[in-house]
């Protein structure tokens, strides 16, 4: 076991490395630091004495080695833009991030395993075939859109007048189908309820509340079809194996054999599945803290993009590999422990 | 199928046709829906130049006044233009059909280099296998674990800040090819390297051995046609994403401008006046998007179905 | 009456070229502590059989038409709940292969001690007692180690062991074995037979056995049904029919065995293979393979390609064949004559 973490760390620092050298070797690239500090106006001569003193005129293997050497010191150097210490811009913008995806994370979870069994067990019925439908659609549409969608909707709201409005019946339709919208959708509300440090947090009131649903819901909306279909696809695989076979001839009750027979089988293959798609919602979350101008890690590496802001990239990228690494080893150690079969002994699920 | 490829073994191809692809596709009312839509979106958006009523990329002819008008069954429209006008005055529909051409390009194009590039490393794993396999192997986990949208944003950043701007923006679909076909190898490359694992082992691999047959000739010629068939059912599921990559790509700024816009920076330029109340700017276009992308994923759905035998319905 | 009746089981497969018919009126009586073996070759509707008995047939199998009844009670009627209460209970089944019987993420205890507290009212501790007497008497080595383990840690021989384990759980009245040494070493099939043998002993428990090894059948059964194509051709005393098989079927399956073949001189067997249910020949199934479609004078039988044939009594044991028929009548009009 110990082994294993070992292995895992010595892995995250591997990516770290390739990272930040990577990170490192185009930044002359990226535009100007000088010019993005002091603009335009400071003639060169000073521009060139700032670029002396900051040493970006030395060979690249010397800047890359006092950078690496600050670096395991914690100092990832400060932002151009904002003018602090990169990983203080991170640690301000991470906990809105980390609520939007524990949000979704919880929509997913919540609602794709139910839907997913329910679509196994009875695969002909109207709701699991309207389920299966929807899923296909959603997988279609990119995250982006369906945030734009929903805002339309909620936000803004949508007058239906398809049916003729002079009729009582007419009438009701469009009122049903109209929406006033209201819901917020942009940025995260000014009531945040401050945690510790730098959290505050979203969860705490109402209007919080209120303000994560349209980005919690638009960042669920790629992974929940995802998942319905791969639970659903599992269940049913495990549904035709022998063992389940055997549970029934034992006299085993029916919701036994689902919940704890098939059920534990059908979500190994899940979890791992799920460990995967972690890298895929972070780069979800860009496009979602887009849209509703969420001020999370997402839209500040955006903006950094924009800017040239290579301390905040550099930082953001290498941050972002910790994560990596760090999801898979919780979601290797969750298998492991799940699944009887296998010995962590640094062996991968 | 519209995505065909130039080296299948003869009889297998003509085998599948004649058999139970095709009596499935006849039977199958969904499939054969999709693909009518599909080949109708590609047909009109290539056409574009002969069907669209004006020409958005021409400044001469864009109308200023008009406009941010809404589509025509709305009040308060111009019948010359159907589909509406967006903030600058271009005709909506010519230019969705001009964007949905070079999402398509894009979209085929990337998914050229991506087969390209992961077959071909693919093979050399699978075939080849040791340190070659464990390199390109680890290569692609890491790359996978990054998610290829993330890997195409990086990428994309990175070559625009050392191509520029304007360099970048006139040569943006190539760029954007380069990109997402670099981004997504990996899938084709796994999936080309389980297969030739498995049919390694088989014994015509080894009588061509033993005839002397040079390793590229035995892969190339041998192995490869007998993994066509999972290529192919990936690749419909990859159009799509290409698709929607680019169109992420274009969303965040990262993909075509707006002087030569895809169907994600129609969506991008539009949703600035959605508040305003002109939705069809961008609803419109991501409507375009959505029936192209969800044609071609019930396509790969229905191909992988068809395809693999361990399914049986009924 | 005897503990269990199936009469004129019919069962079919609804596929998409048509209607199969997997079991065609099958018939026969279990009394309690009575060992019945069923033999015949893969396809035949062995499995099928047994499966059908606790309604466990997946679809598109379903029970056309027949009865199954055990203690007085219909089981082929019954609804699920009913059912359930007997699966596991007073009837269970044991399986061919024990690896993929036993879910492996589960542990051997909770396997034993859901199928407990599925029919009784227990405490876990007292079900974990239970499934403790049961494992030392099918002879597993520590058997309070063996609650805690999965599956994939034990051997094959064990597994099975604890599968026999698992079905004797309720003191069932009758445990039906599908193939169960099929999938496990030869040197310790015999084991694991005799270690059956003796439990049904001990616990006068009925066995149904379906096997096609005819030397485990011999060895082990009172009486003995041998299928083909889905319809049963020869059923009788075990002792009996072994020595003096009467259906050609049952005597080429006789002749096959290792033991009946010359030394130096090549193994007999039947020629030919038994057909698909969904293209079975017309008038009896075995005719195409059989060595006696032609009369004792040489000229040829009709009834054989035309007829299906019925059964007759012979002795102890029933046969349905032409043949066997034709020769029984020949004998009764030879005594009439006297």
């Amino acid at each position: 076991m110990i082994a294993f973490l070992i292995k895992r760390l010595m892995h995250a620092i591997l990516v770290m490395f390739v990272i930040s050298v990577l990170a490192f070797a185009i930044q002359d690239n990226l535009g100007d630091p000088v010019q993005q500090m002091v603009g335009q106006s400071v003639p060169e001569s000073e521009r060139e004495a700032i670029r002396e003193r900051l040493g970006l005129n030395d060979p690249f293997l010397v800047q890359y080695v006092r950078f690496a050497k600050n670096a395991v010191q914690g100092d990832f150097g400060d932002s151009y833009f904002y003018r602090e210490p990169a990983l203080e811009v991170i640690a301000r913008h991470l906990p809105a991030t980390l609520e939007l995806v524990f949000a979704a994370t919880l929509i997913i979870v919540l609602l794709s395993v139910p839907i997913g069994v329910y679509s196994a067990i009875k695969p002909r019925s109207p709701v699991s075939r309207f389920f299966m439908g929807a899923s296909i659609i959603g997988i279609s549409i990119p995250v982006f859109l369906t945030a734009i969608v929903l805002i339309q909707i909620f936000s803004i709201g949508i007058t239906v007048s398809l049916f003729p409005e002079s009729t009582a019946w007419g009438a009701w339709l469009n009122g049903l189908l109209s929406t006033e919208g209201n819901m917020p959708s942009f940025g995260r509300g000014y009531d945040l309820v401050h945690v510790v440090g730098h959290w505050d947090t979203n969860l705490a009131t109402w209007n919080g509340l209120q303000h994560l649903v349209l980005p919690a819901v638009s960042l669920a909306s790629i992974m929940l079809p995802l998942f319905i279909r791969l639970i659903r696809a599992e269940m049913m695989e495990v549904l035709q194996s022998e063992y389940v076979k055997y549970a029934r001839a034992k006299g085993i009750s029916m919701r036994r054999v689902y919940f704890v027979h098939a059920l534990k089988n059908t979500m190994l293959p899940v979890i791992t599945v799920g460990g995967v798609q972690i890298g895929t919602m972070v780069a979800y979350t860009i496009l979602t803290e887009t849209v509703f101008q969420w001020p999370g890690m997402g839209l500040m590496f955006l903006d950094a993009i924009n800017r040239a802001d290579i301390p905040l990239i550099v930082t953001y990228l290498m941050i972002v590999g910790v994560i990596f690494v760090v999801t898979n080893t919780i979601v290797d150690l969750i298998y492991g422990f799940v699944n009887p079969t296998v010995k962590l002994t640094g062996k991968p699920a | 199928m519209t995505t065909s490829t130039s080296t299948p073994a003869p009889s297998r191809w003509e085998r599948l046709r004649d058999s139970f692809l095709w009596y499935s596709f006849k039977r199958d009312r969904t499939a054969q829906l999709c693909l009518a839509v599909f080949i109708c979106l590609v047909v009109t958006a290539f056409s574009a130049p002969l069907l669209a009523p004006t020409d958005p990329y021409d400044l001469a002819q864009i109308d200023i006044l008009a406009s941010e008008l809404p589509p025509f069954w709305i009040d308060g429209a111009d019948p010359m233009y159907t589909l509406g006008t967006d903030a600058q005055g271009r005709d909506l529909l010519s230019i969705i059909l001009y964007g949905t051409r070079v999402s398509l390009l894009i979209g085929f194009g990337a998914v050229a280099l991506q087969a390209l590039l992961g077959v071909t490393f693919g093979l050399m794993a699978g075939y080849l296998g040791g340190r070659v396999d464990a390199f390109l192997m680890r290569l692609a986990d890491i790359q996978l674990s990054f998610s290829t949208l993330m890997v195409a944003i990086v990428v994309g950043a990175v070559v625009k800040a050392t191509l520029g701007s304007a360099f970048y923006s006139q040569y943006a679909v190539l760029m954007l090819i380069l990109i997402i076909g670099l981004a997504e190898w990996p899938q084709y490359a796994r999936t080309v390297r389980a297969s030739v694992l498995a049919e390694k082992n088989k014994e015509y691999v080894d009588a061509a051995r033993v005839m002397g047959l040079r390793s590229k000739r035995i892969m190339f010629r041998h192995v490869l046609p007998n993994t066509l068939s999972p290529i192919f059912v990936i690749s419909t599921v990859q159009i799509a994403n290409a698709i929607i990559s680019e169109a992420a790509l274009s969303f965040l700024g990262l993909g075509m401008p707006e002087t030569h816009p895809s169907l994600g920076s129609l969506i991008k330029a539009g949703f600035d006046y959605i508040q305003s109340g002109s939705w069809w700017i961008t609803l419109i276009p991501g409507a375009v998007l959505v029936v192209l992308v969800l044609s071609i994923n019930l396509l790969g759905d229905w191909l992988r179905d068809v395809m693999n035998p361990r399914l049986y319905k009924g | 009456m005897a503990l269990l009746e199936v009469s004129q089981l019919d069962v079919r497969f609804a596929l998409r070229q048509g209607e199969v018919r997997a079991l065609r009126d099958v018939n026969f009586t279990l009394e309690r502590g009575e060992r019945l073996g069923i033999v015949g070759e893969s396809g035949a509707g062995k499995s099928v059989a047994a499966f059908s008995l606790l309604n466990l047939i997946a679809k598109p199998g379903f029970i056309a038409g027949g009865s199954i009844t055990f203690e007085g009670k219909e089981l082929n009627s019954m609804s699920e709940r009913g059912l359930r209460k007997v699966r596991g209970n007073r009837i269970s089944m044991i399986f061919q292969d024990p690896m993929m019987t036993l879910n492996p993420v589960l542990s051997i205890g909770e396997q034993m001690v859901e199928c407990l507290k599925a029919h009784r009212r227990i405490s876990t501790k007292e079900a974990r007692a239970i499934a403790l007497d049961k494992l030392r008497q099918v002879q597993i080595p520590s058997p309070e180690k063996r609650l805690d383990q999965y599956p994939h840690e034990l051997s094959g021989g064990m597994r099975q062991r604890i599968i026999i384990a698992i079905a004797l759980l309720l003191d069932p009245d009758i445990i039906i074995a599908d193939e169960p040494t099929t999938a496990l070493d030869v040197t310790i099939q015999a084991e694991i037979m005799a270690l059956l043998l003796e439990l049904c002993e001990q616990h006068n428990v009925g066995l149904i056995l379906i096997t096609h090894d005819l030397g485990v059948v011999s060895q082990v059964t009172q009486r003995m049904l041998v299928m083909y194509a889905g319809r049963v051709i020869e059923q009788g005393p075990t002792r009996e029919i072994i020595n003096d098989p009467q259906h050609p079927y049952t005597q080429g399956l006789i002749n096959a065995l290792p033991q009946m073949a010359t030394p130096g001189e090549k193994l007999n067997q039947i020629r030919g293979s038994m057909p698909s249910l969904s293209n079975l020949p017309s008038g009896c199934a075995f005719h195409p393979r059989c060595d006696f479609i032609n009369r004792a004078d040489g000229l040829p039988r009709p009834a054989c390609t035309q007829q299906v044939p019925d059964f007759v009594e012979s002795g102890n044991c029933r046969v349905a064949c032409h043949m066997v028929a034709e020769m029984l009548e020949d004998r009764r009009l030879k005594e009439e004559s006297l």
